[in-house]
């Protein structure tokens, strides 16, 4: 795909228009353990928005603050030039898709997508095609008299999505989705939630732990960490330019170099290479990919790149690629990822652009 | 959730209500027992310690306390040395009549005492048994192997099956892990299921109105000296059942927190089966 | 896993006790209930159904019948309506307190019941706790007849003991519910009251249908509160078989009496298995 999606985001912020949720500085504390910690973050129409983090990262708290079922310490939702968190949540024309579905055990399929039309006393017939339009998109009409304790897992996850869905709300809440899901079906169920959003146009915020997961689905990504964002951006973005030490090592593999800069050149161990940077110590990014192995004689090469030599301590087969585990004589580890081949050994040759070394923040200490 | 609060200020006030109602009578009873007067008459006045002096110069009562202490022992032993195979046989083993089995062991537990007391006399009658201790004995150990089967049941469904199976891979027999194992593990089912049954003997009346002989038990004692009249030593006595099935229920409650879990007790245990 | 042996040896003696102190008795029952008793007190095994044509054709018997029906009937209604927010304020409300909480609801259940019964019949008497009371604080004048001796006081006694029994099924149907379920409710747009209704109650139902099978198999049963407080007006079905036991020494009629019980709790007990599990959505 040559095309640059523009985030939504970008776009609406340059076109003028409001974002549809905008969370301005919500704090959370459970007793003593603060969880969320001033979390401002602005949601565009028609975005697929993932908020990452691992278990404790305070990612499904700032869900379920969102969807109702806690309320913040501090800070405010708006949605749409209304407070969103002084409602209750069956007053917010928001929907959650739970984790592990939630689905009404005494009702059938159909009665649980139709529950929330049922409670907004729709008519009849109007639920019955909204029910069935619902079921259609998410291809699972023929079941729609079971009850849910005789569908699998992965229909469940349907019909809890239709559930939500049919409601037509300004905004989808799922909490981690496909976490019960196993490793096909996951992926299956990436590829048509995306382009479900695609179609149906509403704003989702996903939440899950899986970075995969993350890049492969979302407009942007908001990384969460110990409570704090610690990045917001798109995919591509935030995997080309992460902007700390964390977010580097999070989302993909990375090798963090640990250097000290003078005189605009940087220090890695025997490795130096021009920066643009003030003086002092100083952690770059460098992803395995962009070292690559040098494959033509000294003769030719590119001035620019930086070269270094080093034995292949391990080699993890990855299929397509290849994990190399690189000792340098100096004693600096670094991994490179390249294509399959079998049986490196000995002295290999490698270089990488200084481009590549991406300055990163250390990640802030948070108690 | 934060809204769903203000619309039921009044569960919490309803709440209260139903433990002063449940409690209340329990309370008012222990405070009569002090009373000066006797029975009844509010407010009370003149709290002595009268009643209590008489009714441990009581020599009926204090006998009717032996003998109730005797059955429930006796009754435990009968209770759990039938009641815990019958648990493991309901858990593990399959033979005709299972069923009628299971619901037969489990009746006793639903039905109106008295079915279960005169059903028990027509048989000693049949069989020329003389009514006495003993009768009362079987009948309350009979009645009560429901509870030990519904506990020990409850308990080994938490048993992690894999210990057996790793005892008998070290080369015990059935019968030694029986005994090193399985009862170890149900340990504080089992004891639970004491401290009930216990409880539960000593307060039995339906069954052992029945088949008494010559010797009361305390409930039937009480219950004598109630057709005849109430007198506050009464009170005094009901005050210390109650200080003491107190103690017993608590210590039951401990124990079954401590076996990890919510608590069942018989009212809620006839579905487990 | 386990060998011939072993599951024999389990199941054997627990076998045999049944077989021998319940089954067999239950048996002598269903006997007696078809002899007679002759004039010079001794049991005649004439098998008929005299004794239950005599149920049918002396009215005492199905009108006590009916009476006990009807005073199970409010205790079970009673218990429900006492119980049944108690329960829902323990496992939705209670958080940090409903260990205790939890506690002191099975504390009164597994009190003396003559301890509690006796109680009730110390406060509702004419010189009794609650009489004086009212005419100390002049709300009346004259001690309140109908307290005691009544089936009021029979219906309140008997309320007393079989809430508890009624609370715990109900409690546990409600721990059973997934919170999610609430929040996804409340999620679609249902509000707490409509959320109860619509997910809440019927989820419980299992534990409601348990803790009124208790309260009404249990007290149609009592004999104790009948007599303690009950008076004339307030005899049960199970007084009649009592004495039929005891002083009017009829065992085969008190047998067909006590089968019909059986019967009809057996016929209720199934009932109820029933419609669980239409209400069991496991």
């Amino acid at each position: 795909m040559t095309t640059v999606i523009e985030p939504a985001i970008a776009r609406s912020a340059k076109s003028g228009v409001q974002p549809l949720l905008a969370i301005r500085t919500i704090a959370k504390s459970f007793g003593k353990n603060p969880v969320l910690r001033d979390i401002s973050l602005q949601i565009a129409e028609g975005e697929f928005m993932t908020i990452l983090g691992e278990s404790g990262s305070g990612k499904t708290t700032l869900l379920r603050i969102i969807a109702g079922f806690e309320s913040a310490d501090a800070g405010e939702i708006v949605m749409e030039s209304e407070r969103l968190d002084l409602l209750p949540p069956y007053r917010r024309r928001v929907n959650t898709v739970f984790q592990n579905y939630a689905l009404f055990p005494h009702l059938s399929v159909e009665e649980n997508v139709g529950y929330g039309l049922r409670v907004s006393k729709l008519s009849k017939d109007e639920i019955a095609a909204r029910v069935s339009e619902a079921l259609a998109m998410v291809k699972m009409t023929p079941f729609a008299k079971s009850k849910p304790a005789n569908i699998s897992g992965g229909q469940q996850q349907r019909i809890a999505l239709a559930r939500a869905l049919v409601n037509r709300p300004r905004l989808l809440l799922l909490d981690e989705p496909l976490s019960a899901l196993d490793a096909n079906l996951r992926r299956q169920m990436q590829v048509e939630l995306k382009s479900l959003q695609r179609e149906v146009g509403i704003s989702f915020v996903f939440v899950t732990h899986d970075q995969e997961e993350a890049m492969v689905m979302s407009d942007r990504i908001a990384l969460l960490r110990m409570g704090e964002l610690e990045q917001v951006a798109s995919p591509r973005e935030i995997y080309s330019r992460p902007a700390t030490a964390y977010t580097a090592q999070f989302i993909g593999h990375t090798n963090l170099l640990r250097g000290d800069v003078r005189g605009n050149v940087a220090r890695c161990n025997s490795l130096s290479w021009p920066v643009d940077l003030p003086d002092g110590p100083a952690l770059f990014s460098l992803r395995p990919e962009n070292i690559r192995l040098v494959t033509s004689g000294v003769g030719g090469a590119d001035m620019n790149l930086i070269r270094f030599g080093g034995k292949v301590q391990n080699q993890a087969f990855h299929g397509a690629t290849e994990l190399l585990q690189i000792v340098c004589e100096d004693g600096l580890m670094v991994s490179v990822r390249t294509a399959t081949r079998e049986g490196r050994q000995g002295e290999l040759h490698l270089e990488f652009s200084p481009a590549d070394a991406v300055p990163v923040r250390e990640s802030a200490e948070r108690g | 959730m934060s809204d769903a609060r203000s619309n039921s200020r009044w569960l919490p006030w309803h709440a209260l209500g139903v433990f002063g109602f449940l409690y209340l009578p329990i309370v008012t009873l222990i405070v009569y027992s002090f009373n000066g007067p006797g029975v009844g008459g509010f407010p009370p006045r003149n709290l002595t310690l009268d009643w209590y002096r008489m009714l441990f110069a009581d020599d009926a009562i204090w006998e009717s306390v032996l003998n109730s202490l005797i059955v429930a022992f006796a009754a435990m032993g009968i209770s759990l040395t039938f009641g815990i195979p019958a648990a493991l046989a309901l858990d593990r083993a399959n033979f005709p009549g299972k069923a009628l089995f299971r619901r037969l062991v489990l009746l006793p537990l639903i039905l109106p005492g008295i079915i279960t007391g005169l059903s028990l006399l027509m048989l000693f009658r049949a069989a020329d048994v003389k009514l006495s201790l003993v009768t009362i004995v079987l009948g309350h150990g009979t009645a009560l192997i429901s509870v030990a089967t519904t506990e020990v049941f409850a308990g080994l469904q938490k048993v992690d099956r894999a210990q057996e199976e790793a005892s008998l891979d070290l080369g015990a027999n059935y019968w030694q892990t029986f005994w090193r194992i399985t009862i170890p593990n149900l340990r504080l089912s089992i004891i639970g299921a004491a401290l009930l049954i216990f409880t539960l003997s000593m307060d039995e009346i339906a069954v052992s109105f029945f088949l008494i002989g010559r010797d009361n038990t305390l409930p039937l004692e009480i219950w004598g000296r109630l057709r005849r009249g109430i007198t506050p030593e009464i009170n005094a006595i009901s005050s210390i059942i109650f200080v003491f099935s107190l103690i017993a229920i608590v210590g039951w409650y401990r124990l079954r927190i401590n076996a990890e879990g919510k608590p069942e007790t018989p009212a809620e245990l006839v579905e487990v089966a | 896993m386990f060998s011939r042996a072993y599951r024999t040896a389990i199941t054997l003696p627990p076998l045999l006790w049944v077989a021998l102190f319940l089954l067999v008795p239950y048996a002598l029952l269903f006997c007696y209930s078809f002899w007679s008793v002759s004039p010079s007190q001794t049991i005649v095994h004439d098998w008929s159904l005299d004794n239950y044509r005599e149920l049918f054709r002396v009215n005492v018997y199905l009108q006590t019948l009916f009476r006990s029906m009807w005073i199970a009937a409010r205790v079970t209604i009673f218990s429900l309506l006492l119980g049944y927010p108690l329960a829902y304020y323990l496992s939705f409300y209670a958080g940090a307190r409903k260990d205790l909480f939890y506690q002191l609801v099975i504390i009164p259940l597994w009190v003396s019941y003559l301890v509690r019964a006796y109680a009730w019949k110390t406060i509702l008497g004419s010189d009794g706790v609650l009489n004086t009371l009212l005419q100390y604080v002049h709300l009346t004048k004259h001690p309140l007849e109908f307290l005691l001796y009544s089936p009021f006081a029979v219906v309140l006694t008997l309320t007393h003991i079989y809430t508890p029994f009624a609370i715990l099924p109900i409690y546990a149907s409600l721990e059973h519910i997934p919170r999610n379920l609430v929040e996804a409710s409340h999620d679609l747009g249902a509000s707490p009251l409509q959320t109860f209704w619509r997910v809440i109650f019927p989820l419980s139902i299992p534990g409601v249908l348990a803790g009124a099978t208790f309260a009404f198999v249990l007290s149609l049963g009592d004999f104790l509160a009948p007599l303690l407080l009950g008076g004339p007006s307030g005899i049960m079905i199970s007084n009649i078989v009592v004495s039929l036991f005891g002083a009017a020494y009829n065992w085969p009629l008190g047998a067909a009496i006590s089968l019909c019980m059986l019967l009809l709790v057996l016929a209720l007990l199934l009932l109820t298995e029933k419609l669980e599990k239409k209400w069991s959505f496991r």
